[in-house]
């Protein structure tokens, strides 16, 4: 099954790695194949930052996203950006603390992660794109929990390695548990501030 | 001869098909790159950078392209594999010392990772449109080898193969991605050095004083010396006689420059690298290089699933086209559907190479991104009719 995938953020979110250790996993640790593209617009220097991956049991042959089944986005103009190019049914993961849903489409399973406050109180900000891994790993099945670990051990230095993997358990325990409560409500996964209305 | 160990990364990695390149050069046993960065090539020549001091290698950022592109030259006839990395505009600069190197027969290898142009065009987005200039783009008669790979695995495994063409005819061989092969992060499989066939320099067999720089044997390739190894090295642009000295009258014209197309065009056979699926039997085969060459496998899977018969002929080597296969093909089918990202470059080789014997459809592309499968599809169904 071909499997369309993007996740956006900002530049220093780590969402290319992110990308890369789901390719990996797939393509080197589970038999699978994944494709990885990234935006190399004048758009990637200085805010947004997306990398997009197509996986799938069979050679990947076409090779851009244009309808993600899954969307991962790490900010609101990540979300104002991707969410409308989402597949009807897709499934939506996203940083919580960071994303405000707004015209949601309508058939979208979201699930949220507080993922950089989780990331913080492991001790460094930096992983919270592992957390999101894991968050990604537990409500998507896209990839296996083994072989997305190994993935993650072999795209960190020896000395991040247990953080890493300690940030990837995190957000794949509190996907776990999100999975038994099913997906969110749009009014349960507004984020930081007021919710402005456009009328 | 095999691939030197240690320059060897054997495993499995998860890289994108610049960083592939680079570790193919390196395989191949290139040991000195000479560049200008241009986006999307700059990948290539920033790993060699890192990579090659650790096995003894060099890289140098030169003033700009044309330095770049002799200057690779320069450390050939020093005794190493080199090779230079450009995309479009750099491509263009270029071209002078490519007819320098054809003329001088200089083994070595430009990589031209193609994005849209003409000029600085799209620096981020790939196109296909350099491809009759990967041919024709210096002055003067000459005949080039051109691969194109689709996909990272490839852009390793053509670049080895890249370098062995090279050192087998003593040409240029032109290395021709795209953005998209360029930068998409595939598995790629690196074999073990054991594993890896390399070309060895034809190196002179004859002692100084009975050696000639540009006698060529049975195959028409000379052998060759380096500077500073006892040899008389006298490489020019100029026409030259057998010792490489300046003849410039009609008969060294013609005796060099029909031997060096020779060489090459009596190779027609070892020089077709294709790949073919089921065109035996086909109505329409859709001839693609590059990445367009998965994305027209999607259509040609399309127009499988609604019972039409479609074969598929993807051409590795460009460069010589595969003239004679094309010539057997036409008669058999419909049609020869081409698409590319250009607005229709190499359709023209194929047109000519057909005869009138089928109708040749084109699907031009102006780059940017690469076909909507559904387009090539269409053009299917129009060539099964």
């Amino acid at each position: 099954m071909l499997k369309e995938i993007r996740i956006a953020g900002f530049g220093g979110q780590g969402v290319i790695l992110s990308a890369h250790i789901v390719g990996r996993a797939v393509s080197i640790h589970q038999g699978g194949y994944a494709t990885m593209t990234q935006n190399y617009g004048p758009e990637a220097r200085g805010g947004a930052a997306s990398a997009a991956l197509m996986v799938s049991d069979q050679p990947v042959l076409f090779p851009y996203v244009t309808h993600p089944d899954i969307l991962v986005v790490l900010s609101q103009e990540a979300y104002t950006r991707y969410a409308p190019e989402m597949k009807s049914d897709g499934v939506l993961l996203v940083e919580e603390d960071l994303v405000r849903l707004e015209n949601l489409p309508p058939q979208a399973r979201v699930y949220g992660i507080p993922a950089t406050r989780i990331a913080e109180e492991l001790g460094k900000k930096m992983v919270l794109n592992v957390v999101m891994v894991g968050f990604f790993c537990a409500i998507t099945k896209a990839v296996d929990r083994e072989a997305c670990l190994k993935a993650v051990s072999d795209s960190v230095p020896e000395r991040f390695r247990k953080l890493n993997t300690e940030a990837f358990d995190r957000g794949f325990q509190f996907g776990e548990e999100l999975l038994l409560k099913g997906p969110a409500k749009e009014e349960q996964t507004v984020g930081v501030g007021a919710v402005e209305s456009d009328d | 001869m095999h691939a030197d160990q240690r320059c060897v990364l054997t495993g499995t990695h998860f890289i994108n098909g610049d960083a592939a390149c680079c570790e193919g050069a390196l395989s191949a046993g290139a040991r000195f790159a000479a560049g200008y960065p241009i986006t999307p090539s700059t990948e290539i020549v920033e790993r060699f950078s890192a990579r090659a001091p650790q096995v003894g290698g060099l890289f140098i950022q030169m003033e700009d392209e044309l330095a770049s592109s002799i200057a690779l030259q320069g450390m050939v006839w020093a005794g190493q594999k080199s090779f230079t990395v450009t995309s479009g505009p750099g491509y263009s600069l270029m071209m002078e010392h490519i007819g320098y190197a054809a003329i001088t027969e200089t083994p070595c290898v430009f990589v031209d990772v193609q994005r849209g142009g003409p000029s600085t065009g799209l620096p981020t987005l790939p196109a296909q449109g350099d491809m009759m200039q990967a041919r024709w783009g210096s002055h003067g008669d000459y005949l080039t080898i051109a691969l194109t790979p689709n996909s990272p695995q490839e852009c390793y495994s053509l670049t080895i193969k890249a370098f062995n063409l090279a050192e087998q005819f003593r040409v240029p061989v032109m290395f021709m991605m795209d953005e998209c092969v360029g930068h998409m992060t595939e598995k790629v499989v690196i074999p073990k050095a054991e594993e890896i066939e390399i070309y060895p320099r034809r190196l002179a067999s004859k002692p100084p004083g009975e050696f000639n720089l540009f006698e060529a044997g049975e195959d028409l390739v000379p052998e060759m010396a380096h500077a500073g190894e006892g040899y008389k090295v006298y490489v020019t642009g100029l026409t030259h006689d057998k010792r490489g000295y300046p003849v410039l009258n009609p008969k060294a014209q013609h005796e060099l420059v029909t031997r060096q197309f020779e060489k090459i065009r009596r190779a027609a056979d070892e020089l077709t690298i294709v790949e073919t699926e089921e065109i035996e039997g086909a109505d329409v085969v859709v001839v693609s290089y590059g990445i367009t060459s998965r994305v027209a496998q999607r259509a040609i899977q399309m127009a499988r699933d609604k019972g039409l018969k479609v074969g598929k002929l993807r051409l590795i080597c460009v460069w010589p086209f595969p003239e004679k296969l094309i010539r057997e093909l036409a008669p058999k089918v419909k049609a020869l559907v081409m698409p590319e990202l250009n607005m229709g470059q190499m359709v023209l080789e194929l047109e000519r190479c057909a005869g009138g014997k089928c109708q040749v459809i084109s699907v031009p592309h102006a780059g940017g991104t690469v076909h909507k499968p559904a387009d090539i599809l269409a053009a299917i169904e129009r060539g099964a009719r």
